[in-house]
């Protein structure tokens, strides 16, 4: 274009070309604490405060881009769970988006984020497991790829620290059954075979023991 | 020498290897160990393992658990914590933002990884790198000054002394003088072809990116780098073992992608290694201002890019600060 645009017009054209979604979209927060016709409160399992609890992740501080696609892989059955796919093919695209950036800009719950303990003085089998690997079944340290205490790692690499055990064993098993297979590279369906029950407990317990922090992707 | 953006001609790569410069490799003599690896030649484009699993017949170290309590466990403990996590430990030394484990997995023990019980029983050894006599100190050392971009640890200083004794323990019951299945990366196979910088960029892609970025530079944690950047200011320099593709292309098929390792086809593991090694990174500290002597002297080798025309650039050209 060559004439200078007005600048109210064009505001006004953007607002007409957006898709007609966000606009008439239920407020995140809504959508979190009060639900609608559609979808359930998401608060009534991953609690007021997005801590999660027993089986139900954190959600609060996670990686929104990681969170955005979980909703989609629940939509399309990569990620099998009978209870969030209902709910993540309910959401349309822009308020899976306004979702995951909800919850990723809520503060980590404070009861999650205390202080770590050093992890070199902690010899048990799941820090071992979470801080050395078990190379003999090829199974890398976990924190090499979620961060050091399990804080995360960008879009790819989910906090698992701070995370219900509860939750953090169920993925462990989706994973060796296959339920859930929309990890990159396979990276942990692969290694998940490698692992006993006893070794998931443990590493599992391990990590919801440890200080949820922001992740630090690039920083 | 001129290279294009595709292939690189790598048919002489097995009988150089004698006159490369065998960082991170144990030197080769004629006291291979029998039951070594061999590789075999691929039919046809197929992937092929050829790597052995870890457990039949290497040299297994001993448990973490079982380092010693007292004085001399406590500097073992000390050598495997500046292994891990070498930036914090052994700052003085480090240039770049690599940790010794980042090449050499669990720390320094995994088969196919470098391990360092593979390497210690091997020195003294002669070394073509640099045509003397080398003891196990002084490869420590040239970790230091190349792969590490910094500085040579003195002998007799708490980083070498720590090093040297985590090397020590691990290495007890294998046999001095021997080379060990499993010792250095494997690499007797070559690719069905050429390595093509253009395969490497999409093997990348889909394998690498995930983990080292995009860029290649790496993904950081509080300051901290979670995942190595693989070129640029903050890896090894152009002295490094690993700049070399059958250093890099073994490394790979062996270890990468992360927890994946012998996934990668023989084919699309020196691809990538190419890739990578067609980057800039901290020049070779041996360059005294001509890269064309510098490739001479310690590069003349179809393993080293450096000072090649790839992809357009003449490669340690502008290196990386």
């Amino acid at each position: 274009m060559r004439g200078k645009v007005p600048t109210p017009l064009v505001a006004a054209l953007a607002i007409l070309l957006l898709p007609a979604a966000p606009a008439l979209a239920v407020d995140p927060a809504t959508i979190a604490n009060a639900g609608t016709a559609t979808v359930v409160a998401c608060a009534s399992c991953h609690g007021k405060d997005g801590g999660g609890m027993a089986s139900f992740p954190r959600l609060a501080g996670m990686n929104a881009a990681y969170l955005l696609r979980q909703l989609q892989d629940f939509d399309s059955g990569s990620r099998g769970n009978a209870v969030m796919k209902p709910i993540a093919t309910a959401l349309s695209p822009a308020d899976r988006n306004a979702m995951a950036n909800y919850y990723a800009a809520l503060p980590i719950p404070a009861a999650l984020a205390g202080a770590a303990a050093p992890a070199t003085l902690d010899t048990s089998p799941g820090a071992r497991l979470a801080n050395r690997g078990m190379w003999s079944k090829g199974v890398p340290a976990c924190v090499q790829c979620h961060g050091p205490g399990g804080v995360g790692v960008g879009a790819g690499f989910p906090a698992i620290a701070g995370q219900p055990s509860g939750y953090l064993a169920s993925q462990l098993q989706a994973w060796q059954k296959g339920t859930r297979k929309n990890d990159p590279l396979e990276l942990m369906q692969h290694l998940s075979r490698s692992l006993s029950d006893a070794e998931i407990k443990a590493v599992s317990e391990w990590f919801a023991r440890q200080p949820a922090a922001a992740s630090g992707a690039g920083s | 020498m001129k290279l294009g953006a595709g292939a690189l001609a790598v048919a002489v790569i097995g009988p150089l290897l004698l006159a490369a410069c065998d960082d991170i490799r144990p030197p080769r003599t004629s006291y291979r160990d029998k039951t070594a690896t061999t590789a075999t030649a691929p039919a046809s484009g197929v992937s092929v393992v050829t790597t052995a699993p870890v457990a039949d017949g290497s040299f297994v170290p001993p448990d973490e658990a079982d380092i010693p309590e007292g004085p001399f466990g406590d500097i073992v403990r000390r050598g495997r914590d500046i292994f891990t996590n070498t930036g914090e430990h052994a700052a003085a030394y480090v240039g770049n933002g690599l940790s010794c484990s980042n090449c050499h997995l669990d720390a320094g023990r995994l088969a196919n990884s470098a391990p360092l019980w593979g390497a210690y029983v091997r020195y003294p050894a002669y070394r073509s790198k640099n045509q003397r006599v080398n003891t196990y100190t002084e490869r420590l050392q040239g970790c230091f000054v190349y792969s590490m971009d910094g500085k040579a640890p003195p002998a007799d200083s708490p980083v070498m002394v720590a090093l040297e004794s985590y090397s020590f323990w691990m290495s007890q019951g294998a046999p001095v003088g021997a080379t060990l299945t499993g010792a250095g990366y494997p690499k007797d196979f070559k690719p069905p072809q050429p390595p093509d910088h253009a395969r490497g960029r999409k093997v990348f892609e889909e394998n690498c990116a995930l983990c080292h970025g995009a860029d290649g530079q790496g993904q950081k944690v509080a300051g901290r780098y979670v995942f190595p950047p693989l070129w640029g200011g903050d890896s090894y320099n152009w002295g490094a073992g690993m700049h070399q593709l059958d250093n890099a292309a073994g490394f790979i098929k062996a270890n990468m992608p992360f927890g994946r390792g012998g996934s990668l086809s023989d084919q699309q593991a020196w691809d990538v290694a190419m890739f990578m090694n067609a980057h800039e990174r901290p020049q070779d500290p041996r360059f005294k201002g001509d890269l064309a002597a510098t490739r001479k002297q310690f590069h003349d080798d179809p393993n080293s890019l450096y000072g090649l025309e790839v992809d357009g650039r003449v490669l340690g050209a502008n290196p990386a600060r």
